[in-house]
């Protein structure tokens, strides 16, 4: 009698401290959190390895390492200025051509299409975005460059070239490729998450304003309006990967650290940066340099990645409560 | 009143004649978005096809100048990155993902979903200077297992995503009939739930893999590439993007011609992985 009170005692300490039903489950839920944690621990570590491997940099030039314009090697001077202007016109560019095209392609799926069109085409919306990064750089080097070369440049050059952004010799690989093929690789990305965000708006609302005697076109206006946070959220998204977009950008953009207005130069960012003297980097400082430039990268993708998924959050919720 | 009349149909037909326009130009957007989809695979495959031979799929590169010769190694080396990478991906993005969708409904959940999120990002080259700092340097020498690792990280955000969504579209009545009777619930996740969602588990997995197949950045200084057959984890290992990337770039129109080919063959490879991926979904649906 004693005896089974005191196990059944033993029993329920157990419980207590596990605070769950069975030795297994308690071992089941620990693993899976050690495996989340483990995630979670991952992105912290990233961070903290590239800060470890650039502090040689960050001591000697510190905040002048963002607003310096020289990059040279040679005399173990880094400062990425026009690295970063690169960067931030190259997909800024780009965002200026993909967007309206995109936001097309979005409406186009998500309130025109009849099912049968819609199903194939946004299968091959998705297929553009699962083409390798490298294919798109081969493509751009034998095909892009040439056009552009040969036919674009100097149309526009002839065209409009009392601007100051068409200026220069026609040599193909520069600025306006790099725009060119990051346009086309952000566009399915932002037109498929802009799909989404656009289906996730309620039918009522197209009802309603269909009711009150809307064209397709009318109700279409209002539903943008509903998911205006969710498309800036997919815009920023669309940003955030032209940014760190590498082998194709590598591969056309000319790589010469300028800064130019003319789209003909050839510029540089900071993964196609990466990518190139990476491995060429023989001094400690040049790669502290180089992994100090990634460092700054991934700050940037984290910032626009977090602030765009918690608008694209935001909005996908914004109706489940309704 | 005439007036007005003529008015308010003025004003309908104009509705009417911006609303079509504006409908027709989606229809155009939607064309264009397909046109350099269309110029890619064509190239790709009609320059590709021309060294397409049993040759490129079992000879080693030959020298600068020797035309022929193929990208064996290229192939296995591929196959162990993405194999190396698998490794590790699959059982954190699994594992993770069944956290997420069993326990994850706190705080911590909600944060590392966001982080999961943030992961998927983050640009490809800065995992692979993180796999640099990580692997490269302290072995003082170029790495299978360094570009593995990257490609690994690389997949965890996709996996543990769709491996979450899978789990959460079991039906609730499924888990309530396994703990209804008196099953623990670790066994019910693992016997019930992870058997009815591995099919699209599974397509997550190859998702990943595909993806992970096309990534050349995270391997340029991590896997580096190789000239020669190795299939040791702890030299550098050759890859087809990495030799795409090379082959490109060279001034040689031979070696221009078999990244063309090199590019069909992975398009290739990462086709029959999302066939696999197509037919799991496809019979998932019929058992259904």
């Amino acid at each position: 009698m004693i005896k089974t009170e005191s196990i059944s005692k033993k029993k329920y300490l157990l419980k207590k401290i596990f605070s769950s039903h069975n030795i297994g489950d308690f071992i089941f839920e620990r693993l899976t959190l050690l495996f989340a944690v483990s995630v979670f621990l991952l992105v912290l570590l990233m961070g903290y390895e590239m800060y470890e491997g650039s502090k040689l940099s960050i001591e000697k030039f510190g905040w002048s390492f963002l607003v310096n314009s020289t990059w040279d090697p040679v005399q173990e001077i880094y400062g990425a200025l026009p690295i970063i202007y690169g960067t931030i016109v190259s997909s800024f560019l780009a965002l200026i051509i993909s967007l309206p095209l995109s936001i097309g392609v979005a409406i186009f799926l998500a309130e025109v299409a009849p099912p049968w069109l819609e199903k194939p085409l946004s299968f091959l919306v998705e297929l553009l975005a699962g083409i390798p990064s490298v294919i798109y750089g081969l493509w751009g080097i034998f095909v892009l460059v040439p056009w552009i070369r040969n036919d674009v440049e100097p149309y526009l050059s002839d065209k409009l070239g009392f601007l100051p952004f068409f200026r220069g010799a026609p040599y193909g690989f520069g600025l306006l490729a790099a725009v060119l093929i990051l346009s086309i690789m952000v566009l399915p990305i932002i037109s498929s998450i802009s799909r989404d965000v656009l289906k996730s708006v309620p039918h009522s609302q197209r009802e309603a304003a269909l009711a009150l005697g809307a064209t397709k076109w009318q109700s279409t206006i209002i539903v943008l309006k509903d998911a205006k946070s969710g498309i800036l959220g997919a815009t920023m998204l669309g940003f955030g990967r032209a940014i760190g977009e590498t082998m194709a950008v590598t591969m056309v953009i000319g790589n010469r650290a300028l800064i130019s207005p003319s789209l003909f130069d050839p510029s540089y960012t900071m993964a196609s940066v990466i990518a190139n003297e990476f491995t060429e980097a023989t001094s400690e400082m040049y790669l502290s340099a180089l992994i100090q430039l990634a460092l700054v990268l991934f700050v940037i993708t984290i910032i626009i990645n977090a602030f765009a998924r918690l608008l694209v959050w935001s909005m996908s919720r914004k109706w489940k409560t309704v | 009143m005439e007036n007005s009349l003529m008015n308010s149909k003025y004003f309908y037909y104009k509705r009417k004649l911006t609303s079509s326009i504006m409908m027709s130009l989606t229809f155009v957007a939607a064309l264009a978005a397909i046109i350099p989809l269309v110029f890619i695979f064509y190239y790709t495959i009609s320059k590709g096809v021309t060294y397409l031979n049993l040759d490129f799929f079992i000879a080693m590169p030959k020298p600068v100048g020797e035309p022929g010769g193929g990208m064996a190694n290229a192939i296995v080396g591929t196959l162990i990155l993405i194999g190396i990478g698998g490794a590790i991906g699959i059982p954190v993005g699994v594992m993770t993902g069944t956290y997420l969708s069993e326990f994850g409904n706190n705080k911590f959940g909600f944060m590392v979903r966001f982080l999961t999120d943030v992961l998927s990002g983050v640009p490809s080259i800065v995992v692979g200077v993180v796999a640099y700092t990580m692997v490269v340097l302290p072995m003082k020498h170029f790495s299978a297992i360094a570009g593995g690792i990257a490609l690994g990280i690389l997949m965890i955000p996709t996996i543990t995503r769709t491996t979450e969504e899978m789990i959460r579209l079991v039906p609730h009545s499924l888990r309530e009939a396994g703990l209804a009777l008196g099953i623990p619930k670790w066994k019910t996740t693992l016997a019930i739930i992870l058997r009815t969602a591995w099919k699209g588990i599974a397509t997550g997995v190859l998702l990943g893999l595909s993806r992970a197949a096309g990534e050349t950045a995270p391997l340029l200084f991590t896997a580096l590439g190789n000239r020669f057959w190795s299939t040791n984890i702890g030299q550098p290992i050759a890859s087809l993007t990495v030799y795409i990337y090379d082959y490109a770039k060279s001034p040689f129109e031979d070696w221009n011609q078999q990244a063309w080919t090199a590019a069909l063959v992975l398009i290739l490879l990462i086709s029959v992985l999302s066939l696999l991926f197509r037919i799991i979904t496809r019979s998932k649906y019929k058992t259904n």
